[in-house]
Order: structure tokens, then sequence, then C-alpha cells
């Protein structure tokens, strides 16, 4: 039953994008990973327009002040088991804005991230990689 | 009694429509993927994706009328197992299944999932999930005439047939009404109807993905998503199957290739097209589809 489960989970991964103030050079490259060229959706992973129906939340872009209460809302919002994936060098660890103003706060003060996929932009490749480790670490397997 | 419940809920109801309209789905999919030049998602798929949704937690918004969210989508998982269970039982044995008029209540049973989506939508208090239950509103009232007019050929044709198991055993004996012009006319309209019906492309607008996220489900999760997936999915194998049924010499297990040929129709128009707005569609089922609905119907009168 729980290996049923865990497969469930991991066979049929539902993305929601979350750009918190990104440059959106990380959004095309998600973009690209959903195109035929590279074709997740062979490993059940669809891109999800509602935050309701999301497994994982791929979070962009280095957290400004004005997203932060936003960003929690989503998260609250999204059904429970659900990961989070730090996409790029700014939400992996705030990058260029890191002395920044407006983005004193790192994405995972606010998240508990799952997995950090650094890169800018990372490229799809990369964002493959980052998934299999997050369904390798979940299920388990080495 | 333990007979109606046996075939209610396993053959040739609940279970066994919905794993067939499962497997019709993966093969949506996957000739999907073909068609964009994708390798597509493994067989079972669309049974991880019902799995998945099922052990998700059940999110309820604050602003939702509670008990209108949880039981729409059971509304409309019931009815179209009722109605998949009446049309293959029909199929299987024309002679002594059914009840005169019992056209009139498949009509009806096939309306409710549109109606329960709609009554869902508007329960869970999003905004958006409110625009997509208004152009799905209008979009059952748009498909409901041509639908409806377009099924009076057949009925035209037997002879005032009001029994389903009648006009398969008339078929059986004069050939199919597809061998006729007006059959032909009235297929083709039942065939967007059907479309529409389904919500695939070029009709999905009440649940447009890029435009308003999910529209009318886009409060859904969980369970109940699930049912709401199961009933889009057991929609797709009923609505053929009564197309084959009032048009095509009723269906038996040799003739799998009719529900093929319609399901191929289906996803190819799915893959060519466009999403239309809401007033186009509109436009072209009272305007062109009603237009060929009523000459069919006035080609059947004359009997061609």
């Amino acid at each position: 039953m729980m290996s049923l489960r865990l497969k469930a989970l991991t066979k049929s991964i539902w993305v929601y994008h979350m750009s918190t103030g990104s440059c959106n050079n990380c959004d095309i490259e998600i973009l690209d990973l959903l195109t035929p060229r590279f074709d997740v959706e062979r490993f059940g992973i669809t891109l999800v327009g509602s935050i309701r129906h999301a497994d994982a939340i791929l979070v962009t872009g280095s957290l400004n002040l004005k997203t932060v209460p936003r960003v929690k809302a989503i998260y609250e919002q999204a059904p429970k088991p659900c990961v989070v994936i730090a996409i790029g060098a700014c939400a992996s660890g705030q990058g260029i804005f890191k002395n920044g103003p407006n983005c004193p706060n790192p994405v995972d003060s606010v998240l508990p991230v799952n997995v950090y996929i650094p890169g800018c932009p990372p490229k799809p490749e990369a964002m493959i990689a980052g998934i299999v480790k997050l369904i390798k670490e979940l299920t388990g397997k080495k | 009694m333990i007979k109606y419940l046996f075939n209610y809920i396993i053959f040739p109801g609940f279970l066994f429509t919905a794993v067939i309209g499962l497997v019709a789905s993966w093969i949506d999919r996957k000739v999907t993927a073909r068609v964009q030049w994708r390798i597509g998602p493994p067989w079972y798929q669309p049974l991880m994706d019902l799995v998945k949704l099922s052990i998700k937690e059940i999110t309820v918004p604050r602003s939702a009328s509670k008990g209108l969210f949880f039981l729409s989508p059971m509304i409309g998982l019931s009815a179209i197992t009722l109605v998949s269970t009446f049309i293959w039982l029909i199929n299987i044995d024309p002679g002594s299944k059914g009840f005169s008029g019992d056209i009139i209540v498949i009509i009806y049973l096939l309306t409710l999932p549109a109606i329960a989506v709609i009554l869902g939508a508007s329960a869970s208090g999003n905004p958006l999930a409110s625009l997509g239950a208004s152009r799905e509103i209008k979009l059952v009232i748009a498909y409901e005439l041509p639908f409806i007019i377009s099924l009076l050929v057949p009925i035209i044709k037997s002879g005032g047939m009001l029994r389903l198991g009648d006009i398969i055993a008339y078929q059986a004996s004069h050939g199919a009404f597809l061998s006729s012009l007006s059959g032909i006319i009235a297929f083709i309209v039942m065939i967007f109807c059907m479309q529409a019906k389904l919500g695939l492309v070029p009709f999905d607008m009440a649940e447009a993905e890029t435009e308003i996220m999910a529209g009318t489900c886009i409060e859904y999760s969980g369970m109940l998503l699930a049912i709401l997936k199961l009933t889009k999915t057991m929609l797709m194998v009923a609505l053929p199957l009564f197309l084959i049924t009032l048009f095509w010499q009723g269906f038996n297990f040799l003739s799998l290739w009719k529900y093929v040929i319609l399901l191929v129709i289906i996803i190819l128009m799915r893959n060519t097209n466009p999403r239309v707005r809401i007033d186009q569609a509109v436009r072209f089922f009272w305007g062109k589809m009603t237009l060929m609905a009523i000459l069919a119907v006035i080609l059947a009168v004359k009997g061609i």
C-alpha cells in the first residue's frame, strides 16, 4: 500500500510555476522543459494552472518584499503532500541580489525548500537531474 | 437487486466503463504526444493520476458553499455511471432491456455531468470558476439545440420509436442510418456536439488552462478533482457509444473498430484546432449546426 502511494506520488507530478519577481530567464527555461525536445510528460509531469492541483511548486526569482505574503498564501493553499523546488541562482541563494535592499528574505526562509537547482538560468537537463534526485530521495532508492 | 447492483457498479457500469475510459484517455494523450513529436506518457499514467489525486488533501475554500461543493462531483459521477450502464445493457441485449422513452432519459442524464460541473464551480466561490461556469452554461445552451434536433433523425427514420433497443433492432433489419444522407448529416452534427459535451479543444473554453487557469475545476483538489476527471473520462466512453447505437447499428464487442474510429476523430479534431471564443461557439452551434440538423430532419421526413 505504501509503495503504491509513493509510486503514484512520484509517477504523476503536477507542477505549479510560481515566479517571485524573477527576470523571466528561469521561467523560459521551465517552458523549454515542457517542449517536445525534453518532453517531461513521459514521466507524468505536467504543468497545471491552479495551485489546488499542484504536487510540486517551482519557485523562481529573488523573493522580493511584495511577493513574500503572496508566496506564503499560495503555499498554504496547496494540497499536501507538496514539494517545493527552488530553480535558479536567485531562488536557491539570492544570487546577485544578496545585498539588495528589496530582497532581504531568501526563499528557504519562507518556504520549506526540498530541492535547489542552481544556475543562471539552469539548463533543462539540470532541472530533470534535480527532479530525478528528488524522486530518489523520496522513494529511498540510491 | 444484487444483479442490478452488480450491473451498476462492476459490469457494465462503473468499473468497466472507467477502465475503458482510462485506456481511451491514455490513447488520447499518447496520440497527442505523437502528433506533437513527443514520446508521451506510459500506459498506466491516467490511473496513476487518479490514484495520486485520491490520496491528496482536499482543500475547501472559505467562501465555498460546502455541501454543494462536495455533492456536485458525486452527482456528475452517478449520472454518468447510470447512463453508461443503460447504454451498455441495451447494446448487449436490445430485445428485453430498456423501456419506451429511454432515449429521453438518456438525454437528461447526459446533460447532468455538465450541470454538476456548473453547480460545483458556482459553489466554489472563485471568480475564475464563476467565469468558467458562465461559459459552460452558454455552451450547454448552444450545443443542446442541434444535439436534440439531430437526435430526431433516427427517431423519424425508425418510424417514431422512442426505445433505444427498437432503434437497434430496426437498423439490424433495415441497415444503418449512417448509410443515408440525412443520417450522415445528423451524425456529423452529433460529432461536433460530442466534442463540446466532452469539453475538448476547440470547445474547452470552460476549462481554458491558459486564460482562466482551470476554470470550472480551479478550486477542486484531491479526491473531488479525481471524481471530476473520472466523469470526463467515462463520458468519453458513453457518448461515442450512444452515437454508435443511434446511427451505426449498435455496438457489440466485435465492432470495437467503430469506437476506435470515433475516438480517432475526437483526437484529431482536438489536435488540429485552436480554442474558439464562447461567442464563436454559440454562433457555430446555433447557426451552421442547427441549420444542418434541420436539413437532416427535413431529409429524414422525405425519406432520403
